[in-house]
């Protein structure tokens, strides 16, 4: 999976600002996905391209369990977002539901990573190329039971 | 075992369960609101395109559905949703809709203990994250998002990872003043948002013991917001007394083991905690009520499933009664129950009195949805649990979270007031 990187270098992204409270009426994907992550950047739905993946701090998601928040990002095309850590529910949604894949890195790697740069995810080695710099770093594996939701596609698909 | 590990094991038939445990949970009670159901509904119309059979729920009488976030309707999408709740549960037979403007109704999480919908040692899920409230109750409370949920009606069990518990212990009654919001701010400021993520956060101890359930379920709600998976109380005489008078027939004392085991055990002393309020834009960005005696204010907010139990608007009405309000006050009790309550015993008269506006249950603004959103730089203090940038209205808005006699004290004096400290 190749994409290029918006990175917002900061801790706490939650769902607030991801979708703020007043669009939760709102259950259209496509209308949800012109207000992703309006709280904070505005101009996101315009910037955002297919394949895509945000990169960010701690704690990613926090808050509510909107699952309008992981919808709304998938939407616009965000296949990844890679953080320092994620929400629980965030992060259980966005796997669950099959929107986009929550990927975990550790600081050092955060900080080599710029806006713009181009990456190629590979969860099969748990391995994150850095096309633009030409460097390599790993992700943290995930958990069996969240590898085997992603591989299945989503928890409908999950066989016990 | 502690009581979440000794409540998982039963759930998923299993004798004992450690932490990281993967285990699939059949799950007790369910409840949709008319956010989250409008999304479950939209989940099951997806799985009906890839031929997943959603005619039927698991067992409709585990669910329960609440109306609460855009109530009573904003405007004509929030309308559309109810009448679309209204559908879901005439289509799957489900009796427990609590509808506004059809007797009981309010908050979801306010319901599950006003109505006793929830017992000691249940498995219970929600569609909201501050689902965690109801822990209070001892029973293992969890918020899910849509598809979770889609999941749990459809097979009436869901994954969980075993939590590690960090237990909080406190020592001691509560000052005068001093609420168990304090505490739970308290408690966030000093672990941090993420502090206690994916784990159970149980409380305990002899000042938890002293406590009112009401009070319990105030720690438990904001559990939330240091990312707990769940926040757990275990129950005693006074939770089965609490539930028996709202109906419960078959709530029983439920707790873990004596010998459980804590990954961390964090200890208080009531004696030391002092009025406390969460500074913009964050729950953990904590300091002394008193530290901010010179923040200006627009707006004193007493709503929610946070801070608007009967409890709560009791300890505001004693601080508002005589006096008036110098800023915008809204008062907005969290279920019809609470209210009647609320009407019978005078409070709501202090309220209007003081010249405070009283609303119906609602979410309403504490989730910027509707009924007293912030303009810009509008500054606000609130009884309910979060302050992102945001979160009540405008992104340049500012909330202070505090507890119901701080707001009640800061109305009066149109700045965030330590209630020991108003005249």
């Amino acid at each position: 999976m190749i994409g290029n990187v918006i990175k917002y270098e900061q801790d706490n992204i939650d769902t607030d600002v991801i979708i703020p409270g007043t669009y939760l009426k709102i259950h259209d994907y496509n209308e949800l996905a012109t207000h992703a992550m309006e709280g904070l950047d505005p101009d996101f739905p315009s910037k955002v391209k297919d394949g895509d993946f945000i990169v960010a701090g701690k704690n990613f998601g926090c808050g509510s369990s909107r699952e309008h928040a992981p919808i709304a990002l998938s939407t616009c095309g965000i296949k990844a977002v890679i953080a320092t850590s994620f929400a629980r529910i965030f992060y259980r949604n966005s796997v669950d539901g099959a929107f986009l894949l929550p990927i975990e890195i550790d600081d050092e790697t955060y900080q080599k990573i710029s806006n713009s740069d181009q990456l190629e995810i590979n969860i099969e080695n748990n391995e994150i190329k850095n096309i633009t710099k030409n460097e390599t770093y790993s992700m943290k594996p995930f958990s069996e039971i969240i590898a085997k939701i992603i591989s299945a596609g989503g928890i409908f698909k999950y066989k016990k | 075992m502690n009581i979440t590990e000794k409540i998982l094991a039963r759930a998923s038939g299993k004798t004992t369960v450690s932490p990281d445990d993967v285990i699939f949970a059949k799950v007790d009670k369910v409840m949709v609101h008319d956010v989250s159901g409008p999304g479950v509904m939209k989940v099951f119309d997806k799985l009906q395109k890839q031929g997943i059979d959603t005619s039927k729920l698991h067992d409709s009488s585990k669910v329960w559905i609440a109306e609460d976030h855009f109530v009573p309707s904003a405007e004509k999408v929030s309308a559309e949703n109810i009448v679309k709740l209204s559908n879901f549960s005439k289509k799957y037979d489900i009796k427990k809709h609590f509808k506004y403007g059809m007797g009981q109704y309010g908050i979801c999480h306010t319901l599950s203990h006003e109505e006793a919908l929830v017992n000691p040692g249940e498995v219970y899920v929600g569609g909201d994250s501050h689902t965690n409230t109801t822990g209070a109750l001892g029973a293992f409370a969890c918020g899910l998002g849509h598809t979770d949920v889609a999941y749990v009606l459809l097979n009436g069990e869901i994954w969980f990872k075993v939590p590690e518990t960090y237990y909080f212990k406190l020592d001691g009654k509560l000052p005068p003043h001093v609420m168990a919001k304090d505490f739970i701010l308290k408690i966030i400021g000093d672990i941090g948002n993420d502090g206690g993520a994916y784990n159970t956060m149980q409380f305990g101890g002899t000042g938890i013991d002293e406590m009112s359930i009401e009070s319990r379920l105030t720690l438990a709600n904001m559990t939330t917001e240091a990312g707990a998976k769940n926040g757990i109380i275990e129950s005693d005489e006074k939770t089965v007394q609490y539930l028996k008078e709202r109906g419960a027939t078959n709530a029983t004392v439920f707790r873990g083991d004596v010998d459980a085991n804590y990954s961390k055990i964090f200890e208080y002393d009531a004696s030391e905690l002092e009025p406390t309020v969460a500074k913009p834009f964050s729950p953990d960005n904590i300091t002394i009520a008193r530290e901010l005696s010179s923040t200006e204010l627009d707006k004193s907010y007493i709503g929610s499933c946070t801070g608007a139990k009967y409890e709560d608007l009791l300890a505001a009405a004693k601080i508002l009664k005589g006096k008036k309000v110098k800023i915008r006050t809204e008062v907005l009790p969290a279920a019809i129950s609470i209210y009647k309550r609320a009407i019978k015993d005078g409070l709501i008269e202090i309220f209007l009195d003081a010249g405070a506006t009283v609303g119906p249950p609602t979410c309403g603004a504490c989730c910027g949805a509707h009924m007293g959103v912030l303009a810009k730089d509008e500054i606000c203090v609130s009884t309910t649990n979060r302050n992102f940038p945001g979160r009540m209205g405008h992104v340049e808005s500012q909330t202070y979270l505090a507890s119901p006699q701080v707001a009640a004290a800061s109305a009066v004096t149109g700045k965030i007031t330590d209630p020991r400290d108003l005249n």
